[in-house]
């Protein structure tokens, strides 16, 4: 009978080796039980020093304001919502991978979907902690929530696209949360089965929620599962979609644009993809889980980094073609003189060699099979998307309407780049934690598709493929 | 909520799991449950459970968050403090969408979660008496209730015949309670009946 569960052999399997369900299960499980490697230690008390220094990054500014950071009247605006826009993009992959992928039926999700999850979470996180701390007066944040208050009660204003902002990422944070972590649950529930030591069966015992694995709530759980990913695949789109409406909906010239949306979320997707990469190659390598996200694996995510490139390589031209054509002077003034060239022109080149030459070579198959490579396009593509929001943020502000306010030069200080750094440390710190407590890839659905994509089920399926239609009709049709 | 007694069979593959379902339910035994490492598709028709409405339950949480935000905006804008911004209408509705929609999918997705957590008894601390530590490993688990008609022998050898590669007994609570996996305190423990 589960012979026929058929899947063509052009499809490369999605599990390599022979792998039995307890295969998977010891695979995934041993890094996790496994003491510390000294390699874990060193990555991770650099994460932990990165986040300190973070933080006393913020102190200075929380003490003496925003102007900490170079921030002026004119560039408002600097490296701390670029770096916002950057990390809620990074942020948008591990969503589209267990939401989208799974709505489309791509099997391939499966190997990568837990740790891309738990990246999405931690790189919102990150997102978040900009926006709150260029309030300046960071005490006052709670003022963002339409709470009955003693002024009135003064509401918030809903119309503010600032304020669909806070209710769209702290949904998308939320959501994704409750989706990466149901979906833990049984995987935990794994792993306090088969723990030894009393922490680790207290931990697995508590974050397990007691577990069963019972058939009535496996069936919630699809259902669970299945409509999580329906609400969350419009919610990533929503998301950067509004994150963009921060600077549509503003009369700023190279904001003011309907493309921003689609042209967001490409890139959004464009980046998260890459910085999944640069993860997955390493967590790959470091815990031996080359069966489990193969090369074929990484070609599929190459394949989504070149045709989203490629989306935001077209919004470029567009955005330049669209100054022109509108035959507004400032509009045309931003990006002919102070975008793609002026003192800024170097940040606009290097973004398109980043986002828009580079990442061509992944037409070629052998390119997007190489790991190397793959790995140096992963962190290309993210320096790119980095200077594209930096384009997109600082080069419009810097010199808009007024020549009297032009800003001529804008340089971070060491505490601005100190905060970037400091989330650094916390997405790192948070990622380490993840990869050696948490199973990074999903347990029970490696499981549900071994016997229709591992290998061996593969092989199984070769003596099918020999046979003409009449014999295969002879030794599976039944009559009903 | 009681200790019961159970013949438990293992199973180590689908392919002998789902026929020992179909003969057991034929031949009138009382599956308690089935215990599976991954969500094996169709075992909840074969076991006769009916489908899930926690769909429905979304549904019904995701019209809650829209009227919610819907009406608060409005209520707002319009009775509670209307502001006059730059001469808009008091009740922009396309600017109310970002936020409505946020408001549907958060409350659709926390009530989901926390309806599926309330009916499966999932929380944490909630400790349940499990009848293989590799049901969520490798093995199929497939207790089946004993009562007073049930003959111990006979259901031991059906489900050696069906193909089961563990057979044993096992008396189990089928309640949850509270307590911590490193421990192995119950919710009753049995009172020793101390006879001077």
């Amino acid at each position: 009978m589960s012979l026929l569960k058929y899947e063509s052999q052009v499809r490369e399997p999605l599990v390599d080796g022979s792998k039995t369900y307890h295969d998977v299960t010891e695979d995934i499980c041993k890094p996790v039980e496994a003491a510390p490697s000294r390699l874990w230690w060193i990555g991770f008390i650099i994460s932990v020093a990165l986040l300190l220094f973070g933080v006393v990054s913020l102190y200075e500014e929380v003490v003496y304001g925003t102007g900490m950071w170079n921030l002026n009247k004119t560039i408002g605006w600097g490296w701390d919502i670029t770096n916002f826009v950057w990390w809620v993009g990074i942020g948008h992959a591990g969503t589209l991978i267990s939401a989208i992928l799974l709505l489309f039926r791509q099997g391939w999700r499966t190997g990568v979907n837990r740790a891309a999850e738990a990246m999405t979470i931690f790189a919102v996180i990150c997102a978040g902690q900009f926006p709150i701390w260029h309030m300046g007066r960071v005490w006052m944040a709670f003022f963002v929530m339409p709470y009955p208050n003693t002024r009135g009660p003064l509401w918030v204003n809903f119309n503010s696209p600032l304020l669909w902002d806070v209710f769209a990422i702290s949904t998308y944070f939320t959501v994704s949360l409750l989706f990466w972590y149901s979906g833990l649950i049984p995987d935990m529930a794994t792993l306090r089965d088969r723990a030894k030591k009393k922490w680790a069966k207290l931990f697995y015992g508590v974050a397990s929620f007691g577990w069963t694995g019972s058939t009535k709530h496996w069936q919630r759980h699809e259902s669970l599962s299945l409509v999580l990913a329906g609400l969350s695949t419009p919610l990533v789109l929503s998301v950067h979609t509004i994150v963009s409406f921060d600077f549509a909906t503003s009369v700023i010239p190279g904001w003011h644009t309907t493309i921003f949306p689609p042209y967001f979320v490409a890139g959004a997707i464009f980046s998260g993809f890459a910085m999944v990469q640069t993860l997955m190659l390493v967590t790959r390598k470091v815990m031996h889980l080359e069966d489990y996200i193969t090369i074929s694996h990484i070609e599929n995510m190459n394949k989504v980094i070149v045709l989203t490139g490629s989306i935001v390589g077209c919004a470029y031209l567009t955005e330049l073609f669209m100054a022109w054509y509108s035959a507004v002077k400032y509009e045309q003034d931003i990006f002919f003189k102070y975008r793609i060239a002026g003192p800024y022109g170097w940040s606009y080149w290097l973004m398109m060699t980043c986002n828009v030459i580079t990442p061509q070579l992944f037409w070629s198959k052998k390119l997007r099979r190489n790991i190397a490579f793959t790995f140096l396009m992963s962190v290309v593509v993210n320096i790119g998307m980095w200077f594209e929001r930096f384009v997109i943020i600082v080069s419009s502000l810097y010199r808009d309407y007024l020549p009297s306010s032009w800003s001529v030069y804008y340089r971070p200080t060491i505490w601005e780049v100190g905060f970037y750094l400091g989330s650094f440390g916390l997405f790192f710190t948070c990622y380490f934690l993840f990869s050696k407590y948490f199973p990074v890839i999903a347990i029970a659905e490696i499981k549900h598709i071994l016997k229709k994509s591992g290998e061996s089920f593969k092989e199984a399926m070769d003596p099918l493929e020999e046979q003409t239609v009449e014999e295969f009709a002879h030794d599976h049709v039944h009559a009903h | 909520m009681s200790v019961k007694k159970f013949v438990v069979g293992c199973f180590d593959d689908e392919k002998t799991l789902f026929p020992a379902v179909k003969n057991s339910r034929k031949a009138g035994y009382k599956i308690h449950d089935v215990y599976t490492p991954f969500p094996v598709h169709g075992l909840d028709h074969a076991m006769g459970l009916r489908e899930t409405s926690l769909h429905t339950a979304g549904f019904i949480y995701a019209l809650t968050g829209t009227t919610t935000a819907l009406s608060f905006m409005s209520w707002v804008f319009t009775k509670d403090w209307p502001m006059n911004i730059g001469g808009k209408p008091h009740l922009p509705l396309p600017a109310f969408i970002p936020i409505i929609f946020e408001l549907t999918v958060l409350c659709s997705a926390v009530g989901m979660v926390l309806t599926f957590c309330y009916l499966s008894q999932l929380a944490p601390f909630v400790k349940k008496d499990h009848f293989h530590l590799r049901a969520t490993d490798d093995l199929f688990v497939m207790p089946i209730e004993v009562t007073e008609k049930t003959n111990l022998e006979e259901v031991k050898s059906f489900l050696q015949s069906a193909g089961a590669v563990e057979v044993f007994e096992k008396e189990a609570e089928t309640g949850w309670w509270v307590g911590r996996y490193d421990s192995d305190k119950k919710m009753f423990e049995k009172e020793e009946i101390v006879t001077a």
